[in-house]
Parts: C-alpha cells; sequence; structure tokens
C-alpha cells in the first residue's frame, strides 16, 4: 500500500460529505450510519475528527476472522460480506474500533479504500482527507499512534 | 424516492405516535419542507387559533433534499402559528438534526394536542415513543442534549430542544439542535413549550435515495463546482461567516444602531468578521476558533468561538469557557450595534446563552435596544430593570438582561415579551423596531430601500430571509441594483421572496444562492424528484407557497395595515452615511408589489390569482 | 528449518500462515487432530443455525491454500512429544521430527461430575462433529436442554433457538455468562432470553440425566425434572496438553507460556487455549480460551519461531457475544479492582447497559449491554493503558462516550 487516507483535522469543518460519500459508495444509499468513516465533533473543542481504518500492519481484524472473511489486498484489509457470519469477534479484536457490526446487514463493515479511489477523499471539500503517499506527514503521526496502542511491540519487522 | 413518504403524527393530548403517508399530491404542488408543511398546517388548523393552545400544531419538517450529498442539504424547518406574530411562523435550521430525521425515515413530524406533564419524543428508524421530561423541565438545551444522550446511552442522537424561556412563554423562544443551530425565530419554541415538549430526539439509519441518481450526481457535482468557484460560498463565507458583511453594512449606512437611532456604528469594526479573527489582549487568542459546516455543507459559514476566559462575562462562569457557537452577523448586529454594545466577548458569551437556552438572538438583542431607549427617555426605570442600568453601549447591561431573559426574573419577563408588547407597555410603541410584532434584523430600509419591502410584507413577520434583496442592492447579486431608490424593489423582492419559498422547501440552505440560480438549484431537485421541477415550476411552487402563507395570515385577522414598517424608519431620516436624509419610501414600492403579486390594493389576494395557484 | 505445529484450530493456521510470512524457507507441517478441514469453532453457532455450510467454518476456502503455501497438513493426533529427539509421535504410530515446534492443541468440552452423560443424546457443542450430531437432534420443536450458560453455552443458544428448538438453560451461577458480565449485565441478558420464549434456570443444578423411552429425564436441583430429546453440555474445556507428559514442561492448567509464548523447553512454543500465559488483567498466568487471544498468540509464537523478537502484551479477556439480538461484551477486568472506581449506566426498559472500570486515571474493564458501535475501542484504551486526563470525571458520569473519548485521546485533539 502506497497511498493512505491522510487526515487533517484541522481543515474539517463536519460537514460529512465524506459520510455520505462512503455511505452512497457502499449501499448505494446516503446513509451516514452506515458510512465506514465517521466525523466525531468535539464542539466544545472546535474539532471535527474524520475517524476510519488505518489499514494497519497488525491486522488483528483479519487474524481474528473465524471464517477467513477478511483479506488482505495490497495491504488493504477488506472484508467479504458474503463470507462474514457477523460474529463481530473482529469488532472487539480491533483496538481502534474501525471494524463495526452493521445491524441493517448482519455483516461487519469497514474501511477498504474503495478498491483504490476512496470516495470520501474525492467528496471532502476541503482537503481535510486526502489519499496520499504515505510518506506525508500526519498519515505518520497515526501510524505511529496506531504503533503505541499495538497489541505486540515488536524490536522488527 | 427523496422523500420518505411517511409522517409521524404525535399526539400530545393522547400521548400517542401514529405514522402516515405522506400525501403526495400535496407534495408535488409544495415541494416538501416549508411549503409542504405550510399546505399541512393550513388544511388542519383555524386561523384564528390562540398560538399557545393545545388547538395550535407545531410541523417540524425536512425537504426532499435534505439528507441527500446535494451541497448544504442539511435543512429542516418548524412551522406552526407564531405567538410573537400572530402569524404563520416558519423557522429554519441547519446542523444534523434534519438529515437525521429524514434517514429515520420521516418527512416531517406533526405535534398536536398538549401533554398534561413535561415529556419527550425519541425517534429511532421507525419506532417513536414519548418519554417523561419532568427531569428536564426548567433545564437548558444544552443539558437536555447531554441528559438525553446519557439516558438512552446514544451518544449518536440529534437532539433539538427548547430552554426554560421556552417552558416559561417567553414569546421569542427558539429551537435548537445541535447545541447552537437555531430555528429561531417568531416563538416557534414557545408553542413547543406549550405543549409540554421538552426536546426531540433521532438516530436515523434507514438511508436516502433520489429519484433518478445518475442525474442527481451529475446536477448535485456540477452545483458544488459553482459553489468552489465563486468568491462569496468559496472565500469569504468560510473565512467570516455571515459577518462579513458588518464593515460593508456599516459603511453603506444601513446598520441600525441603537434601536435604529442612527444608521452607522462607530464599533462595527471591533465586532466584526475580521474583529474575531484579531488575536485578543489578554490572552492572545482569536474569539473565532473555527469555521464549521451543518450536514453536507461545502460552504461552512458557521462559526465557532471561544470566549476569553478572563472576560467579566464568564469570570467565574467556567461553563462557557469552551468553544460553542459564535456570532453570525444578525446576531452580533442584534446584541452589539443595535444596543451600541461593541464588546464582541461579551456579544459572544449573549450568543451562547441564546444557545443554551434557545431564544432568538435579533429578537432577543432588538428588546434589549428597544428597553434601552425605553430607559434612556425614562420610560423604563431602574424599578422595572432590577436595578440594571440599561444604557446604550453598556456590556454590563447587555449581558444582565440577557441572563436575566434566560432565568426568567421579573425584568426578563418584562423582555421576553418582545419589544412590541414591552414598547406598548411602557407607552412608547413606536420604539419598537418590529413588524406584525417582531424584530427587523440588521439592514435599515433606509440605507438599503428593497429591504423596506421585504420587512413590511413577510409573511412571518420582519425578516430578512424571507427576500433577501441586500444580494442585488449591496452585492450585486444576481445584478447590481442600487440600494437608494424604490425603483424596481417590488418586482425584486417577489422574484426573491418566490425563490427563497421553494428554496426553502428543498431542503437546501438559502446561503446558497449567494452562488446559485435558480437554473443550478431546479436540476437538483429535478433529478431526486419524481415530476416535474423546472425552474418554471419551481417559482410557481414558491408563489403558491407565498399566497398560501399571506392568505393564512389574511384569515387570521391580519389587514394591508399590518404591511407597514416603524414609523422611525418611515419618517425619521438617516443621520449619516450614502442614505442620510433618507427615509424609506414603502409607500412608494407597496401598491406596485400587490399589484405584481395578483392581490387586491388592500392586499388580498385575490380569486383569480388564488384560482390560477390552485389554492382553494 | 522445520516448524511442526500441533493443531490446526485457528491458533496453529494462523501461526502457519505467519510462519510462511516470516520465514519463506522454512518447511511448516501443520497437524490436525480431527481429521477435518481447518475450522474455527467460533463459526459452529453459524452452522448450526444454517447461516452457513461446514465449509463456511472453513478458516481457508479453497483448502488448496494450504498445499500452495507450503504447508503439510498431517492427518493425526498427537500422543507423545519427545523435546530430546525434537520428535512428535502421533497415536497411529507416526513419528515427525522438528527443530521449532508450536503446541497449538487446543481444549476440549469436558462434563462435570453429572451422572449420565455418557449416552446419545447428550452432546457437547465444541468441535464440527458435535454440531452434526446436534444438528440430527434439535429440529423444530425438539425439547432441547442446555447444561451451562457461559459463553460457550451462551453463543449455541442463539443458534439452538432458530432451529427451532424448544430450549431450557440450565445454569449453576446466579446469572447468565457470569464469568464475562456481573449481576445486572447477566440477568439483564437472562430476561432477555425469556422475553424471547427461553426458559433460563439460573442458581440450578442438573442432579442427574436418565434416558428411558427414546427421551432423557434430567432432574434438577430445584425438585424438577425435565424431559428432553437433547442434552447440549457446555460445562467448560481444558487444555488438550496430555501429550506433553514426561517432557517436563513447566505446566499449570495448561503450558506456560512466556511473554514470547516460549515454553520452558528449548525450541517448544504454545498458543491458544493450551497455553497459559500472562493475563493482562491480573498479571497472572491464565489459559482465557478466547479466539482473539489464540491468535494474537500464535502470531506472536510465529514471529519468535522465524526470529524476529516479539513480546505478547499479555492475553486481554473480552468477549462478545450476541444472544437473539442483544449484544454484549466485556472486556478486561470488567469486575473492576476494590481500589479502583466504577461508572455505571442503566436503562433497563431499553435494554442497554454500559459499566466501565478506572484505576490510577486509565480503564482498566469494561461490559456493555446493547451496544454496537465501535466496541474495539474499550479494548484500546484499556489495553493501551491510555491515561484518561480529563476524560476520566467525563467518562465516570457519561461512561456512553467512551469512543468519543478514545478517539479524541488517540488523535490528540486534547
Amino acid at each position: 500500500m502506497d497511498k493512505a487516507l491522510v487526515i487533517d483535522v484541522g481543515k474539517c469543518t463536519g460537514c460529512r460529505q465524506c459520510e455520505l460519500a462512503c455511505s452512497y459508495e457502499h449501499t448505494g444509499t446516503f446513509n451516514p450510519a452506515r458510512s465506514r468513516i465517521t466525523v466525531f465533533d468535539f464542539h466544545e473543542k472546535a474539532r471535527f475528527v474524520p475517524y476510519t481504518c488505518t489499514q494497519c500492519d497488525q491486522a488483528w481484524c483479519q487474524q481474528v476472522c473465524p471464517v477467513g472473511a477478511i483479506s488482505n489486498e495490497n495491504g488493504v484489509k477488506v472484508v467479504d460480506a458474503a463470507t462474514c457470519v457477523g460474529c463481530k469477534v473482529c469488532t472487539i479484536a480491533c483496538p481502534f474500533g474501525t471494524v463495526n457490526y452493521e445491524p441493517a446487514s448482519g455483516k461487519v463493515i469497514k474501511c477498504d479504500l474503495c478498491g483504490g479511489d476512496p470516495a470520501c477523499a474525492r467528496a471532502c471539500p476541503t482537503e481535510a482527507i486526502v489519499f496520499a503517499d504515505v510518506a506525508v506527514q500526519g498519515f505518520e503521526k497515526m501510524r505511529a499512534w496506531a504503533e503505541k496502542t499495538d497489541t505486540a511491540p515488536q524490536a522488527s519487522a | 424516492m427523496a422523500w420518505a413518504r411517511k409522517i409521524l403524527r404525535v399526539n400530545l393530548t393522547e400521548g400517542t405516535c401514529k405514522s402516515e403517508p405522506l400525501n403526495m399530491e400535496w407534495a408535488m404542488q409544495y415541494l416538501g419542507q416549508r411549503g409542504l408543511a405550510t399546505k399541512y398546517f393550513v388544511e388542519e388548523v383555524d386561523p384564528k387559533v390562540d398560538p399557545l393552545s393545545p388547538e395550535n400544531k407545531l410541523i417540524m419538517t425536512t425537504g426532499p433534499l435534505t439528507g441527500t450529498n446535494a451541497s448544504t442539504a442539511a435543512r429542516y424547518s418548524v412551522v406552526t402559528k407564531g405567538p410573537l406574530t400572530n402569524c404563520i411562523a416558519c423557522s429554519n435550521s441547519g446542523g444534523y438534526f434534519g438529515a437525521e430525521l429524514k434517514n429515520a425515515g420521516w418527512d416531517m413530524i406533526i405535534f398536536e394536542g398538549r401533554a398534561d406533564k413535561p415529556v419527550y419524543l425519541v425517534i429511532n428508524d421507525d419506532e417513536a415513543e414519548l418519554h417523561d421530561a419532568s427531569e428536564l423541565w426548567g433545564k437548558s438545551v444544552w443539558h437536555a442534549d447531554d441528559w438525553i444522550k446519557e439516558k438512552h446511552q446514544e451518544p449518536m442522537f440529534q437532539i433539538a430542544a427548547i430552554g426554560v424561556p421556552g417552558e416559561a412563554g417567553v414569546l421569542f423562544s427558539a429551537v435548537v439542535n445541535n447545541k447552537h443551530r437555531a430555528a429561531g425565530r417568531s416563538g416557534v419554541g414557545t408553542v413547543m413549550g406549550s405543549k409540554n415538549l421538552k426536546a426531540v430526539a433521532v438516530r436515523g439509519t434507514r438511508g436516502i435515495k433520489v429519484h433518478d441518481q445518475e442525474a442527481f450526481d451529475k446536477a448535485v457535482a456540477g452545483a458544488k463546482a459553482v459553489i468552489a468557484g465563486n468568491a462569496v460560498t468559496h472565500e469569504a463565507l468560510p473565512a467570516y461567516g455571515t459577518q462579513v458583511l458588518m464593515n460593508i453594512i456599516n459603511e453603506l449606512g444601513a446598520l441600525p444602531t441603537r434601536n435604529a437611532r442612527d444608521v452607522q456604528f462607530e464599533g462595527a469594526n471591533d465586532i466584526s468578521g475580521e474583529a474575531m479573527h484579531e488575536p485578543r489582549r489578554s490572552d492572545g487568542k482569536p474569539n473565532l476558533a473555527r469555521n464549521a459546516g451543518c450536514f453536507g455543507c461545502t460552504i461552512a459559514c458557521g462559526r465557532i468561538s471561544q470566549i476569553d476566559p478572563a472576560h467579566f462575562s464568564v469570570k467565574d462562569k467556567p461553563q462557557y469557557h469552551h468553544a460553542s457557537g459564535g456570532v453570525e452577523y444578525e446576531n452580533a448586529w442584534a446584541l452589539g450595534a443595535d444596543t451600541g454594545v461593541n464588546d464582541l466577548e461579551a456579544l459572544t458569551y449573549c450568543n451562547y446563552r441564546c444557545n443554551e437556552h434557545a431564544i432568538d438572538p435579533i429578537t432577543t438583542g432588538a428588546t434589549i435596544a428597544s428597553a434601552m431607549e425605553l430607559y434612556k427617555i425614562g420610560a423604563l426605570t431602574d424599578a422595572e430593570t432590577g436595578g440594571v442600568k440599561m444604557e446604550f453601549g453598556s456590556a454590563e447591561a447587555l449581558v444582565a438582561a440577557v441572563d436575566a431573559i434566560c432565568e426568567g426574573t421579573d425584568f426578563g419577563k418584562l423582555l421576553g415579551l418582545g419589544s412590541k408588547r414591552l414598547c406598548e407597555k411602557f407607552g412608547h410603541p413606536d420604539l419598537s423596531m418590529s413588524v406584525k410584532g417582531q424584530e427587523f434584523p440588521a439592514y435599515d430600509p433606509r440605507g438599503i430601500q428593497g429591504m423596506g419591502l421585504t420587512y413590511a410584507t413577510s409573511n412571518r413577520g420582519a425578516c430578512h430571509l424571507r427576500s433577501y434583496t441586500v444580494a442585488s442592492e449591496v452585492l450585486g447579486i444576481p445584478e447590481k441594483t442600487d440600494p437608494l431608490v424604490t425603483d424596481g424593489k417590488a418586482g425584486l423582492v417577489k422574484i426573491f421572496q418566490d425563490l427563497t419559498a421553494f428554496v426553502d422547501s428543498s431542503g437546501l440552505c438559502i446561503f446558497t444562492t449567494f452562488a446559485w440560480s435558480a437554473e443550478d438549484i431546479a436540476p437538483q431537485i429535478d433529478a431526486a424528484c419524481e415530476g416535474d421541477w423546472s425552474v418554471e415550476n419551481l417559482m410557481t411552487v414558491g408563489e403558491r407557497i407565498w399566497n398560501l402563507e399571506r392568505k393564512f395570515n389574511m384569515d387570521a385577522g391580519m389587514t394591508a395595515e399590518d404591511d407597514t414598517l416603524p414609523k422611525r424608519i418611515l419618517k425619521e431620516a438617516a443621520k449619516t452615511g450614502p442614505a442620510k436624509g433618507l427615509v424609506n419610501g414603502l409607500d412608494k414600492m407597496l401598491p406596485e408589489y400587490y399589484e405584481l403579486r395578483g392581490w387586491t390594493p388592500d392586499g388580498k389576494p385575490t380569486e383569480e390569482t388564488l384560482s390560477r395557484l390552485g389554492i382553494s | 528449518m522445520h516448524h511442526l505445529i500441533i493443531g490446526a484450530g485457528p491458533a496453529g493456521v494462523r501461526a502457519a500462515e505467519a510462519l510462511r510470512a516470516y520465514d519463506p524457507q522454512a518447511k511448516i507441517t501443520l497437524i490436525d487432530g480431527e481429521g477435518e478441514a481447518p475450522y474455527s469453532r467460533m463459526a459452529i453457532p453459524y452452522f448450526l443455525s444454517g447461516k452457513i455450510g461446514e465449509q463456511g467454518t472453513w478458516l481457508h476456502r479453497p483448502l488448496e491454500f494450504y498445499a500452495e503455501n507450503g504447508i503439510d497438513l498431517v492427518r493425526g493426533r498427537a500422543a507423545k512429544v519427545d523435546a530430546g529427539t525434537k520428535t512428535v509421535t502421533l497415536e497411529d504410530g507416526q513419528s515427525l521430527s522438528y527443530d521449532k515446534l508450536l503446541l497449538a492443541s487446543g481444549a476440549r468440552a469436558v462434563n462435570p461430575p453429572v451422572e449420565g452423560l455418557e449416552g446419545d443424546l447428550v452432546h457437547h457443542c465444541w468441535t464440527i462433529d458435535d454440531a452434526r450430531a446436534i444438528e440430527k437432534l434439535a429440529g423444530k420443536g425438539a425439547r432441547v436442554t442446555l447444561m451451562g450458560a457461559g459463553f460457550i453455552g451462551s453463543i449455541i443458544l442463539e443458534a439452538l433457538v432458530m432451529r427451532g428448538a424448544d430450549l431450557t438453560v440450565v445454569e449453576i451461577e446466579d446469572r447468565m455468562v457470569p464469568r464475562m458480565l456481573d449481576e445486572t449485565a447477566g440477568n439483564m441478558l437472562k430476561a432477555w432470553c425469556e422475553k424471547k420464549g427461553v426458559k433460563v434456570l439460573t442458581s440450578t443444578r442438573i442432579g442427574g440425566v436418565y434416558e428411558g423411552g427414546g427421551e432423557l429425564n434430567i432432574a434438577l436441583s430445584n425438585g424438577e425434572t425435565l424431559k428432553a430429546d437433547l442434552l447440549v453440555v457446555a460445562a467448560g474445556v481444558t487444555p488438550n496438553i496430555e501429550c506433553m507428559d514426561g517432557t517436563g514442561v513447566e505446566k499449570r492448567t495448561g503450558v506456560v507460556v512466556n511473554a514470547r509464548m516460549e515454553t520452558s523447553l528449548p525450541d517448544v512454543w504454545a498458543a491458544g487455549d493450551c497455553a497459559e500465559g500472562c493475563d493482562f488483567s491480573t498479571g497472572d498466568l491464565s489459559t482465557l480460551a478466547i479466539q482473539p487471544v489464540a491468535v494474537e498468540q500464535a502470531v506472536i509464537a510465529a514471529k519468535n519461531m522465524a526470529g524476529i523478537e516479539a513480546e505478547y502484551h499479555c492475553a486481554l479477556p473480552m468477549n462478545v457475544l450476541e444472544t437473539l439480538g442483544l449484544v454484549t461484551t466485556s472486556f478486561g477486568k470488567h469486575d473492576g479492582l476494590e481500589e479502583g472506581a466504577r461508572a455505571t449506566l442503566l436503562d433497563a426498559d431499553e435494554w442497554r447497559y454500559i459499566r466501565l472500570e478506572f484505576n490510577d486515571g486509565k480503564l482498566i474493564g469494561a461490559q456493555t449491554v446493547g451496544h454496537v458501535s465501535m466496541a474495539g475501542c474499550l479494548r484500546g484504551l484499556i489495553q493501551g493503558r491510555m491515561p484518561l486526563g480529563p476524560w476520566e470525571d467525563v467518562l465516570k458520569t457519561q461512561p456512553h462516550r467512551v469512543a468519543e473519548a478514545y478517539v479524541d485521546l488517540s488523535r490528540g485533539v486534547s
């Protein structure tokens, strides 16, 4: 994976066009409740934080899936809805809370980067979400955080 | 498609929540939101109803585009008969509430009757249930928002609520959603309070589809590009919000100051959009923390401010030290220029309080301004103000007066009458800067002539959001007209009124029209909805809505005599600025306007006009 | 280099995959003791409810995965490990040598000391073979008694109901899932099941089971006798570690492992239900027997076997359960510490509950009823040992804002 969603919370206005785009891309309807990206509104801190999967290397969601429903496609962890039985083990295994059970479908959902052209980034009017080289600053910050909460710190690899 | 095709009828007297199909025949005539809810209201409610009686109804309504990815498709409206105006009231709000309601599968909620004890409504998609609100009664909007989320363990609820003034009958109480987005005007929150309805909490997960998705994608993408390419919607509004206007309108000599005694405010720059960016001397931080958008908005004019914690208004009140909704232009004008107060932090505090307790900041500021004038001439004294020195320019007085309204003190109750009833009570009715009981906002009709006709003929009492001719007269949108003349303004007002009426019925924000023409809007509605939604038809829909509102008001007892302006605007010439020496020429515009509308000389829609528009 | 893995459950299979990734040249052998395609027990309830076929329980489809990835799948049960000669002997006498050995032999269901649990109408629900037997007996209208409302019992409860069985659950403790849920949550779950038509008897013991006339008579400690067409026993599991007898490996309930999943024997690692490693919540050794821990331990073990140093933070107890539509979760020290602090929020009418346990400015445990959104954040907060800062006070009164707290703390907004 050479590109990733790079999120600059300073630019987010909380318009939720990303949630609209994501839900439309994946469900064919405008339905933020079924979006894989969620904008958190920290109203009292004057911050909006778009939040989604960072496609972390550890991929506990994938490792833990009892039926092999989550695959790694060039670094992107993708749920195969047809295989998923909705057991939710991945939803507790992911320490970021970015794999979620969706009652409407009885399956889990997570960001799949829309197969390489993420709808959220295309829809963002302020470039708070861009699909960019992983080398870009900001993404590294998120990665660093992901490592901090890694359940298995590694000396190498 | 686009419409959820379902309405929720909540009978508060009986405690029942029932689903019924949306009347699609009416939807084809009135589109949605403002228009469609007005149609329902007019069909169901006696125009002579006492606004605060159980017989009045209150409708929360979305438009067909609400909740879609069209830019600004956040809007919902509250329609009722307003206690401030005794006219049809229709207040419009953004935030996230409307889209959530739509996503729960409802085009509108009709509240009828009155609960025997305080209740709040919880909607989870198809399920709607009334809950006991006795623990919330007497508490603020902010408290109610937190409390309901905690009680139901649902942080994703979008909540609209009233504050203590709405419970207590303050006549300009608003309905505030998302803690700082208001259906602000005409006392819609007062009606909600009279029904013992504290709040509505919604979670919607059903999803929204449109009629022709491919055409919709194309229309929406094109329209978003127009917003992104427009200097007002892409640069000025995100950077300064509506507050970009403060210095512009002041320079134009159209900033009503000290209860419209003046038309220019020497402190305008201190409370302007530019000032909100300036680092404060006290803590080096600007008042403005960031801009914010409502649901789906690619403009993001919203202001999120943070008050200087050392400011006198919040010194011992850490509960106001966090960020929240900052002043928009109308609020900054009403609380600031109109009271002569140039203290941005005080204005921000008062704005917080207006949101926290759901009162209309325009009427709040303008009523305080009228009280300051009554105080100046000695008609109102310390005995009535509880010792507050109500002097123009006093930030302390402003803060004390707003607190008084929120807290319901004796002085607060007086102010809670609004300026018209307050000034009448103290023997000076002409000091109320209102039309049909509602205070006019931040554009002086002596400096912007078209706004005089806008205020005089607005169906919900004085208001800028019924025909914003400022766009043309000041900003040159769609074309520049001279703000100091009356020629051509009748036609301009009519077009703006009709355009606004259909935009307000679509789910879109009227601010898009800084960039969008009707030709940008129509294809989005046409793609989203079944039926013919050409520009021509939409303008007819707008005209139909306007006439239906007008007819309701006439049936409610309004006459052409109510289509007027405060004496000061008609008789006292502007003292400074480009409009120096001018009064508003309403008498030159009004007859022409009636004629263009197809109304009789005494302002009644003719049978011919009504039948042409399909209004029975 | 030959990596030999005993056990083809999730731990064994994930370890094999990880070894293949980290040690591309090595020979990898996976011993499968059940004679099945490697499958996941977690998927059995969905097989039983008819949501998936048997293949749906497989860890990899198609089965060619193993050959294609150079993983030799050997059928048979490991009878004896000889750590001196570095060989494993299978029950059929076959002997396999290894350079590095991973014990991922899992656990097996056990019977409590109750008379009459040997008959044909009594089954565990642990293996796919058990499930096949239950499938035959638990048809529509069949009278089924479930012994034990622990995690395993509760996870198959729904499947039994969905099969149309007339279900009675008998649990010794005073509530459902007593090791995962507190009294409030465990009894909410009980009430929910009862609302859905399941009879749940708590604080009740099965005294004896008697077969006669093609049906079971199940004697209860409350004096009643239940008639049943099937008794499903879900009363606990025990690690499969008999093959380690005589090796001198350090063991308690399971084979003891350190943070690198090493046993006390050279070149022998253990992971999953058979391993007893550090418990995050207590700091003591324990066998948690849960899927997330099994696969995480397996990956850690595989890395170390491949020469990549990796340490496990310790196993965090966590479970998620959906029972007839009601989702419950439990994380970490869900019952808290005496010296810690607690926040609870209950809305019994709406079937919602949150309990958070704090200590030293951090979250140490949690349980929820009726929540599905962003559950993983609870793990992140607990296992990341994230200092809550100002959020501690917020969460103590508004525990439902835990996802918000996590995002704020992790994205550095504060």
